[in-house]
């Protein structure tokens, strides 16, 4: 086990995949000689070379549309996109080509492609730097979408992200990532949780706290604050598509209670998609409806205001509370 | 008000690089010396006179409500069947959604290319058995595509090229600005291979560019060449040299072949909104087929029995494609779930158990998954 910051992790992670298969590629905005503003590429060009670690022209939609030529020539791009507001110019390549290239062709291609983007706020950004949107790519048949939480899932799964045959839109949660954890950086990922699992990252029984990112963090250090009040089993979604709805039907079905927490706007959000499953399949068993604490049906707002719009320690409680009010 | 250099679309416009003109006589030009014998002559002959027919065929079958849509290449032929012909058996084509010129040169079945346009797939063919890319829908999309595949190329030492096809409307798409960029800061073994058939539906070449296309190559930093895109002859040659050029290191060059969309845009649109009848009168003058079979002609190296020959296996292929078309049977509901992930997807899985148990609820063979 090694102490690394969830960047490291990644770091490390992209390294492993470097080593592993020679059609592995990084290409992005400043990903070479700077090792991307977040340094999550850092070193990895000196190690492996221009034509490995590509610093592309600055045109998203040309990022992510000359890596799916190279996917198609069989290679294995990694794509960064530097900010998740600027996804946008690159987001009718992911959702008309990516993510449909697979069906178009009745299964004769694959585009393996991950699509590395810095989610969420919290770091006193200036507009367009601190968005969630992950659901714009769930909504999306033919992608994948992860979001790690730390630096031991962030390694492994950049890792699984890689070698996955299906595009993958790979979130990662920019404020956490000076984050430190502990790394198994020895072993493979064969033994590692498949990418598409959720994780119990705290049991409980009385209520159900379901996030995935950013907000993990957050919801670990709510259940820790409740604990002499509520018993809150915390659940890591760590895949939004696919959803594993079995984790979370078999814990809210225990507690009877579930809040859901996610730092994108609540209104058609993805928390949305959770609560209809959860009263589909629980129904019976739920004691509350199912509450949602996200962002504001707003744009991002500046950052000063930022600590009012992202889903704290307080709100997740405040809901928490609440399901015990029905 | 800022007049083209073109002026009207029907002006012989300058720098024209042309190999028969449209009386059907050769003109020699230095850059490009034909390496064509008449036997490969008169097969591009036959190629134009098969897709053309090919073409008017899905345009009836659409009329009689067999295809959904169709997007006819009339007036086209020569610039797809010219560069169709340049390209070596490695060499990667990405098209648009009208190359079915090209297509027919990579060896694609033309009843694929209905399976797309009747509803009954998407494409599905695989690019790599005949090096040709899916139809892309998506106005200029596949541009990037290209570039980034002839990166691969590049990558792997090989020695092949790639060729993408779009249209003058396309040109205005940022992503083909951003091929343009990409394709020449990296070099890349690729030709960009622009039909500027004068028309993006109803908007005419001044609603997309103040100079000739070709030239805007230039301030990309690579060359850029117009031919008479109803030329077969020079479109070949011209395309072929580009391909070589790409294929020894020299990078990318942008070939605006010069023609026009003789029908509409799509089977859904009606051209006589928008531009005038003597327009076309003036293109047809300029047919693609009518220079070659006048040329072969000319020159002795057909007999009116080729022409004949070719006239009837056109008829053949037309009523085969008909045949092949009108029986084509629809997918089988289940299958709208297929091929959407590699790996077992739960989400989805549950949707078509769910729906396959709804389409069993039915009485008996109601409905068949």
């Amino acid at each position: 086990m090694t102490t690394l910051t969830l960047s490291k992790a990644l770091n490390e992670g992209l390294r492993k995949s470097l080593e592993n298969d020679p059609k592995v590629l990084i290409m992005g905005e400043d990903v070479g000689k700077l090792g991307g503003v977040f340094r999550v590429t850092d070193g990895l060009q000196k190690d492996f070379g221009e034509h490995r670690l590509v610093d592309t022209p600055l045109a998203e939609s040309g990022i992510i549309g000359t890596a799916i030529g190279l996917a198609l020539r069989g290679y294995r791009p990694v794509c960064e996109i530097q900010f998740d507001g600027f996804v946008f110019p690159a987001y009718d390549q992911i959702i008309s080509q990516l993510a449909k290239m697979r069906y178009r062709s009745l299964g004769k291609l694959s585009l393996p492609i991950t699509v590395r983007i810095p989610c969420g706020g919290g770091i006193g950004a200036v507009e367009h730097h601190s968005e969630s949107p992950e659901v714009l790519f769930a909504h999306i048949a033919g992608l994948r979408v992860v979001a790690c939480s730390n630096p031991s899932d962030a390694y492994t799964m950049i890792q699984q992200s890689i070698v996955c045959d299906d595009p993958v839109i790979f979130f990662e949660p920019k404020r956490r990532y000076w984050d430190k954890g502990e790394v198994d950086t020895t072993g493979g990922i064969a033994n590692a949780l498949p990418m598409n699992r959720a994780r119990v990252t705290r049991e409980g029984t009385d209520v159900t706290l379901i996030t995935y990112g950013p907000l993990v963090r957050t919801a670990l250090e709510a259940a820790e604050a409740a604990a002499g009040q509520h018993s809150i089993e915390v659940i890591d979604l760590r895949s939004i598509s696919p959803l594993d709805v079995d984790a979370i039907t078999t814990s809210v079905r225990k507690t009877g209670r579930c809040v859901i927490a996610h730092e994108a706007s609540v209104y058609a959000g993805f928390g949305a998609e959770i609560a209809a499953r959860i009263t589909e399949q629980c129904f019976y068993h739920l004691e509350a409806p199912v509450l949602r604490v996200g962002g504001f049906a707003t744009p991002y707002p500046p950052s000063r205001l930022e600590e009012h719009y992202l889903p704290d320690l307080d709100r997740i409680l405040d809901a928490v509370d609440r399901t015990f009010g029905y | 008000m800022t007049v083209n250099e073109d002026g009207a679309t029907t002006a012989a416009p300058a720098e024209l690089i042309q190999l028969l003109n449209p009386e059907g006589e050769r003109i020699e030009h230095p850059d490009y010396p034909l390496d064509l014998d008449a036997d490969a002559i008169r097969s591009m002959y036959r190629d134009l006179v098969l897709v053309r027919r090919i073409d008017t065929e899905a345009i009836a079958l659409q009329r009689q409500g067999e295809l959904g849509i169709w997007a006819s290449l009339l007036g086209q032929e020569a610039a797809q069947i010219g560069s169709g012909r340049a390209l070596g058996p490695a060499d990667m084509a990405f098209p648009t959604y009208r190359e079915h010129g090209v297509a027919w040169c990579r060896g694609i079945d033309p009843v694929t290319l209905l399976q797309l346009y009747r509803g009954v797939s998407h494409g599905g063919w695989n690019p790599e058995e005949f090096k040709f890319h899916l139809y892309t829908i998506v106005i200029g999309a596949q541009t990037l595509h290209a570039t980034g595949y002839a990166m691969g190329i590049q990558r792997d030492g090989a020695d092949e090229a790639a060729i993408v096809y779009f249209g003058d409307g396309a040109s205005s798409q940022g992503d083909v600005n951003e091929a343009f960029i990409w394709a020449s800061v990296f070099n890349a073994p690729l030709v960009f291979f622009l039909q500027n058939n004068q028309w993006a539906i109803s908007e005419p070449l001044e609603r997309q560019s103040r100079i000739p296309l070709y030239k805007r190559a230039q301030g990309f930093g690579f060359p850029g060449l117009r031919v008479d895109g109803n030329d077969v002859l020079a479109c070949y040659a011209v395309t072929k040299k580009a391909m070589q050029a790409a294929r020894e290191g020299q990078g990318p060059t942008l070939i605006e072949a010069y023609t026009y969309r003789m029908g509409a845009h799509t089977t859904t649109d009606d051209p006589t909104r928008y531009r005038l009848a003597s327009d076309l009168e003036a293109w047809k003058l300029k047919d693609p087929i009518e220079r070659v079979r006048a040329y072969l002609t000319r020159s002795g190296q057909a007999e009116a029995d080729f022409f004949a020959d070719v006239d009837a296996e056109a008829d053949k292929v037309g009523s085969s494609i008909r045949e092949a078309c009108r029986t084509m049977a629809d997918p089988p509901p289940l299958a709208i779930f297929d091929n959407v992930y590699t790996e077992p997807n739960r989400i989805l899985e549950d949707e078509r158990e769910q729906f396959a148990a709804y389409l069993d609820s039915f009485a008996d063979g109601e409905v068949s998954r």
